[in-house]
């Protein structure tokens, strides 16, 4: 049976993993190589890294992280924040990441999509997105670039389906509402999104404790879950996640020893 | 040495890390030559079969390929393990090396099930070699999965279809899981590969 993955999320800021609530009041979290190492010691299934000042600094992805993550690990990790082109997401490909993660440079491009499925497959390709509550579009969300500070006036759903048609492999549903708050992922358009489509989707933002994780498998049928403050601060281990998950019936990857 | 043979069909880093992190340097490698002159052959693949298919033929390296799947240990990964087999129906149908008894098919719409199935999942096995033991997980992303076939040494589910999650025949273990990204079962797996005797050695 398939399992529901745990994800560690990473943010980079200039070399170095932080943590931010809500985008803002960014903390100094340690060296992206041994966490990414501890992480995969610990039962993570899978690891995103996002460059966060990428491309506010106008700067491509940090390679050199990027290979030096592949090297140490031995699970799939992606990576997002400063892709521009397809040749960025060569690089980052060819440096040992399984996926690229592209969010605002989609909505401006939509091809880009199709490109990067054509060039390295659908799997590798995956779509991030912000959605915000608002009546304005029939599902509900509208579709943010930039971190949550622009509006685009995109359906959430139909988003989704059309990013699906161009060739993306999976979508992360992140939550500007929850991110960093720990009070739980968005499920509502994280299932709406989830029905809609014929990918994975893995929930973002917002994870505070394991019934959380639950929800977004059992609620909002996630395939994945994102997890980022709670482990990084050391509340909770993903062993302890995973066998809270495992408890609740709910079917984790529990031998990676 | 370890070839890893290059036919355009995919990212080939994360195989070449993984046997770096068994301190057993392997070579990336499109020669046919150095495939022959190879101890041990890795055919790794991801994407479409009948682009994969071309390649092989138009790279000159279908007769390379079958040969050392024939005659040395061989570790087929992923579309690299599909390719082994008789028929895939992908693309309207592609006829493939015919070196395993079989056909790959595509997995059907379930709700609730998304293809491709990316992700971890659990292997029922039994490998006389024991490369790949029961309950063990392993990371999968593919649409299309082999039948369950003679050769078929470990099985696992998805979508209501049990496939062949990992085959042998002699020398030539191919699985369609990804051991290179599999943690460190995954690096179990490809130790056993790098440390098999192979059966022209033996008496």
């Amino acid at each position: 049976m398939l399992k529901k993955r745990v994800i560690p999320c990473l943010d980079v800021r200039q070399g170095r993993v932080t943590k931010g609530v809500k985008f803002k009041n960014n903390i100094d979290l340690g060296d992206p190589v041994e966490l990414a190492v501890r992480y995969s010691d610990n039962g993570a299934d899978e690891l995103v890294f996002y460059d966060i000042t990428a491309s506010a600094e106008g700067r491509p992805i940090d390679i050199g992280m990027v290979a030096a993550v592949a090297r140490a690990i031995r699970i799939p990790f992606a990576v997002g924040g400063g892709i521009a082109n397809i040749a960025d997401m060569e690089r980052v490909i060819l440096a040992g990441a399984e996926k690229i993660s592209v969010n605002s440079l989609a909505v401006r491009n939509p091809q880009i999509i199709a490109e990067g499925a054509a060039a390295f497959g659908r799997q590798c390709v995956v779509l991030g997105m912000d959605p915000v509550k608002s009546a304005k579009c029939p599902c509900g969300y509208e579709v943010t670039t930039r971190g949550f500070r622009e509006r685009t006036g995109m359906d959430a759903v139909e988003w989704a389906k059309r990013a699906v048609d161009l060739g993306a492999g999976e979508i992360v549903v992140n939550s500007v509402d929850a991110d960093g708050t720990r009070t739980g992922f968005e499920l509502e358009i994280t299932r709406k999104i989830a029905d809609a489509v014929g990918v994975p989707v893995v929930a973002s933002g917002g994870a505070g404790c394991p019934e959380h994780l639950r929800d977004a498998f059992l609620e909002a049928h996630a395939d994945a879950a994102i997890v980022a403050g709670i482990l990084h601060t050391g509340e909770y281990t993903i062993p302890q996640i995973k066998s809270a998950l495992d408890a609740a019936g709910i079917p984790v990857r529990m031998r990676w020893c | 040495m370890i070839a890893i043979v290059d036919y355009r069909a995919g990212n080939l880093t994360s195989v070449k890390l993984a046997f770096e992190a068994l301190d057993c340097p392997a070579l990336i490698t499109s020669s046919p030559d150095e495939i022959r002159a190879a101890a041990r052959v890795v055919f790794p693949g991801v994407g479409a079969a009948k682009s994969a298919m071309e390649n092989l033929r138009s790279m000159g390296l279908a007769d390379a390929v079958r040969e050392a799947a024939a005659t040395k240990p061989f570790l087929g990964i992923c579309l690299g393990m599909q390719i082994l087999f008789e028929y895939s129906e992908e693309d309207g149908g592609v006829d493939l090396l015919g070196i395993l008894p079989g056909r790959v098919r595509r997995f059907p719409s379930v709700p609730g099930c998304k293809v491709p199935q990316i992700g971890w999942n659990e292997i029922e096995a039994n490998d006389p070699r024991g490369f790949v033991q029961t309950h063990d997980e392993y990371y999968f992303v593919h649409s299309y999965y082999a039948e369950v076939n003679p050769c078929t040494v470990a099985t696992a589910g998805y979508a209501g279809v049990e496939f062949s999650a990992a085959v042998r025949k002699g020398d030539l273990f191919a699985c369609q899981f990804h051991p290179e990204k599999s943690g460190k079962l995954g690096l179990r797996l490809l130790r056993s590969f790098v440390h098999a005797p192979s059966s022209e050695g033996r008496a």
